[in-house]
């Protein structure tokens, strides 16, 4: 018995149905740039937020959608701070915009050699791989302290005003709507590409290399160019970090920076994009109150989520968010149609 | 005819274990050429080192008389050389629609678009549709892969090669593990192959193998052990002895 | 020159001691255990406190140090390891890193964030001379030791039926319950055991590898560099990683100080993707 066709049109509203806007995506980044106006007295920890988001973003497109476990992506977030603070330190490029592309390609060229390192190899191999690289990084900036400032990290940085218009302030409010908007862009180009063919095929190489490699998609080639967009999207995170802080250290290598950001995207859940965002607003705002409370033993809080996270069950954990799913589908006026449609 | 796919003195070994034992198999355009052999022969081995998932040991692979035998896995689709699974590989979160039109996409050379969404070409969603038309997949389209019955499983293993276009299609024991009643719909899928697509179907299943195949090849131990029509193959005393025993008397 | 070879295999042996547990679990139960120097450490403290505070002798202290980590291990193992053999690596990761968190902070809560020292008693300390080559007493002690263990492990891998159920679960666990034997109960015991072998190793390296609450962070990736490097078929494997690791490591910082770790993390990259199985482990063909 042959099950009835189907019209080209539905078939095209099922596909693209993941890009669709959701009303409360629209709610989402009407409230974060509505913060600028009604928080100012918080855009310092919402700076942090929109960096740290933008960092789990990146981590989201290696880990959610290439299935690559990464221990050692603070690397191209440390590189990318780095960069940033060396060419504002040294005067090379002033206006912060420019420096923070260029910070970003030279993580990405960073990311792009590196990648062929986790090609091969089990999840364990990986993971020491991306580990290793980070820890190599931070040895070199330690041991090139005439340019890094060692561990003393890099003093006396100055970062000019946005556009030559806006100045960095100590409050964070330049911090927080130039970091919110560099964050806001870059998801719109990450949102768009996950819901592309690109971004399909990538899930297909998460999901099954080999058949992936049987449907004529170089597996390979894939993870480089997702590998190095990602090391991109987190070398401009830590530039914005640099950029907004005019410091940076070798801390920002540190394997704590990586294994943190694990539990942001975990928080959260991989593989949707907001999750490092959602991750890092609860993430940032967990770690002001409990290090407000015991500052010293602020990783074993860490760790407990961690622990407690898997053990009751990463999807269960992140089922918090199903009510809001269930909520925004009712909500949404063209589930809405399709359904009246069919009574019809 | 011309040969299309052809190998020569393909030569397989795993640990001192000999998969795949001189082999040199031609596959004619537009053949319906199967291969049969008992448990353990080989068979998939060949497919694994026709596709270029695994590497032979010495020997080498032609197609259109071309030395194919270093390409890998996805040049290999790309020039025509499409399988499917002896067990299901699938994309298990994605749904039917989407994994034909990630294969579609492929295909067409547009996967490294990033900036279209997916669907956004009217031409290529159509493609997609006819696709799953034609494999009866049309009341699964927007189920995740994981949940769906086996058979449509099945299916969706056959139209995802299709999607892919392929000269010479591969097909390893496509209804293994279906049950009685949906195992029709695959053969009626495998039997309305286009015409000029050349098919070398594994099975074990005789009734299959004798009404689909014009041209039949025995794999045992690893190596070729009688090649030739139905007839020639239901007759062959040796093939009797060694592995078909009284089913194909039957036949 | 010869003194540095001495003094990097002492530090090659106790890393294998220390690691050898890592190895097992690994091969076992295809399980990343970061936390594996969590039990280290715990091993370490273990005998600061006995000898330190309590005034045991060291070389009592010792056993005693075995047998609380192999204590805690299998305590965890069963209450809390058990329910994530079956997860995804990515929950492994976490898990263990969440453990490694947890005991850090909570070590330093309660012994403090400062290093700390054995007290070795002073017949073990200082040097003497042997055809030229200066040997500390202390390392001679750890070689001593650890090869006495490595010869027992390996004693009891290839002669004892413990040992061939283990090497049976680690070829093929499937194959191995269906002979009957019950892997979750060998599984637990080697846990248990080779948590017992890191705490010891904690316990005598305290003295040279150096004593803090970020212990487990600080030597998770050499543990981890034995482990991989060495491969997991067999004990030889990380054994002779042990003592590469080790020298290389102690030859590194005496020669060229100024690069520190660099060299070892470098050479660590280089082999896992030449060879992701491991260097010794048996060539597995594609
Ligand atoms: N990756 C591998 N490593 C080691 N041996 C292998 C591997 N793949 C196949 N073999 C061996 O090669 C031989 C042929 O296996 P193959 O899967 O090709 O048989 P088959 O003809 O497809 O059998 P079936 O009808 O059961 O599917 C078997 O002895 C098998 O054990
Ligand atoms: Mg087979």
């Amino acid at each position: 018995m042959t099950p009835p066709p189907i019209a080209v049109r539905t078939a095209t509203e099922w596909l693209s149905a993941r890009a669709r806007w959701h009303p409360l995506e629209i709610v989402f980044w009407f409230a974060a740039f509505a913060a600028i106006y009604l928080f100012p007295a918080r855009h310092l920890i919402l700076t942090e937020i929109a960096w740290l988001g933008l960092f789990a973003l990146s981590l989201d497109l290696i880990l959610g959608y290439a299935g690559i476990i990464s221990l050692g992506h603070a690397a191209f977030f440390g590189f990318g701070a780095y960069t940033a603070a060396l060419l504002a330190k040294h005067e090379i490029i002033e206006e912060p915009v420019l420096a923070l592309l260029i910070s970003g390609c030279a993580a990405m060229a960073l990311g792009f050699v590196t990648s062929f390192l986790v090609l091969r190899g089990s999840d364990l191999t990986r993971l020491m791989v991306t580990l290793g690289v980070a820890l190599v990084l931070r040895e070199l900036a330690n041991r090139y302290g005439w340019l890094t400032g060692g561990a003393d990290g890099l003093q006396g940085v100055s970062i000019k005003p946005v556009l030559g218009v806006f100045r960095f302030d100590m409050f964070g409010h330049t911090g927080y709507t130039y970091s919110l908007t560099v964050l806001f862009i870059l998801f719109l180009v990450a949102r768009r590409l996950v819901n592309s063919p690109f971004g399909l095929s990538l899930l297909s190489v998460k999901s099954n290399p080999l058949r992936s490699s049987a449907i004529g998609i170089s597996v390979d080639a894939r993870l480089v160019a997702i590998y190095t967009v990602a090391a991109g999207y987190a070398g401009i995170a830590g530039a914005l970090l640099a950029q907004t802080t005019a410091f940076a250290s070798l801390e920002v290598f540190s394997f704590d920076r990586s294994a943190d950001l694990l539990l942001v995207l975990i928080i959260g859940g991989a593989g949707y994009l907001y999750g490092g965002l959602i991750g890092a607003i609860i993430f940032k705002f967990m770690q002001d109150y409990l290090s407000a409370l015991t500052p010293q033993y602020w990783p074993f809080w860490i760790g407990l989520a961690l622990v407690v996270i898997v053990l009751v069950g990463r999807d269960r954990i992140t089922s918090w968010t199903t009510p809001i799913r269930l909520m925004a589908a009712r909500l949404n006026w063209r589930a809405l149609a399709r359904r009246s449609a069919e009574r019809l | 005819m011309a040969v299309v796919l052809e190998t020569i003195s393909l030569v397989k070994q795993f640990n001192g274990v000999i998969a795949s034992d001189n082999v040199s198999l031609q596959i004619e355009k537009g053949a319906r050429q199967a291969l049969i052999g008992p448990n353990g022969a080989g068979k998939t081995t060949l497919i694994n080192l026709l596709t270029g998932v695994s590497r032979p040991t010495s020997g080498s692979i032609l197609l259109d008389g071309e030395d194919i035998t270093d390409l890998s896995t996805h040049k290999r689709v790309r020039l025509g050389i499409v399988r499917t699974f002896q067990i299901n590989q699938l994309f298990s979160d994605l749904t039917p629609l989407e994994t034909i039109g990630l294969a579609v996409s492929e295909r067409r050379g547009q996967g490294l678009d990033w900036w279209r969404i997916v669907g956004s070409r009217p031409d290529l969603v159509a493609e997609v549709v006819e696709i799953l038309e034609r494999f009866h997949l049309t009341d699964v389209i927007d189920k995740r892969t994981a949940v769906l019955p086996y058979g449509k499983q099945r299916l969706l293993e056959i139209a995802v090669a299709i999607a892919c276009r392929p000269r010479v299609l591969l097909l390893d024991e496509p209804a293994a593990g279906v049950p009685e009643e949906e195992r029709h719909e695959i053969l009626a899928a495998v039997a309305a192959l286009p015409s000029d697509v050349s098919v070398l179907l594994i099975e074990h299943d005789m009734d299959i193998v004798f009404s689909f195949a014009d041209r039949i090849s025995v794999l045992v131990n690893g190596a070729l052990f009688v090649e030739g029509t139905p007839e020639e193959v239901a007759h062959d005393a040796r093939v009797k002895a060694v592995y078909l025993g009284e089913e194909l008397v039957d036949a | 020159m010869l003194t540095i070879l001495f003094d990097g295999i002492a530090y090659g042996m106790l890393l294998f001691v220390l690691a050898c547990g890592l190895a097992v679990t690994l091969g076992l139960m295809n399980f990343i255990n970061l936390a594996h120097g969590s039990f280290a450490m715990a091993g370490g403290y273990v005998t600061v406190v006995l000898v330190n505070r309590l005034g045991v002798p060291f070389l009592l202290s010792l056993p005693i140090a075995f047998l609380a980590s192999a204590g805690i291990g299998f305590i965890f193992e069963r209450t809390l390891y058990v329910h994530v053999y079956r997860k995804s690596h990515l929950d492994q990761v976490l898990f263990t890193i969440g453990l490694v968190f947890m005991s850090v902070a909570a070590v330093d809560y309660v012994m403090g964030s400062g290093q700390v020292f054995v007290q070795v008693p002073s017949a073990w300390q200082g040097k003497f001379d042997a055809f030229g080559v200066g040997i500390g007493r202390y390392r001679l002690l750890i070689i001593v030791i650890c090869g006495l263990l490595t010869v027992a492990l390996q004693f009891i891998l290839a002669y004892t039926r413990f040992g061939s159920r283990l090497r049976a679960a680690v070829d093929d666990g499937r194959v191995a319950r269906g002979l009957g034997i019950n892997v979750n109960w060998i599984f637990a015991l080697t846990f248990a055991f080779g948590s017992g072998l890191a705490g010891l190793g904690g316990a005598l390296g305290a003295e040279i590898l150096g004593l803090d609450p970020s212990f487990p962070l600080k030597f998770m990736i050499y543990f981890l560099i034995v482990v991989t490097v060495g491969g997991t078929s067999s004990i030889t494997g990380p054994f002779l990683a042990s003592l590469l690791l080790g020298i290389g490591d102690v030859a590194g910082k005496y020669y060229v100080p100024t690069l520190g770790s660099f060299v070892i993390y470098t050479i660590m990259i280089v082999v896992l993707v030449w060879r992701p199985q491991g260097l010794f482990s048996r060539a597995t063909s594609r």
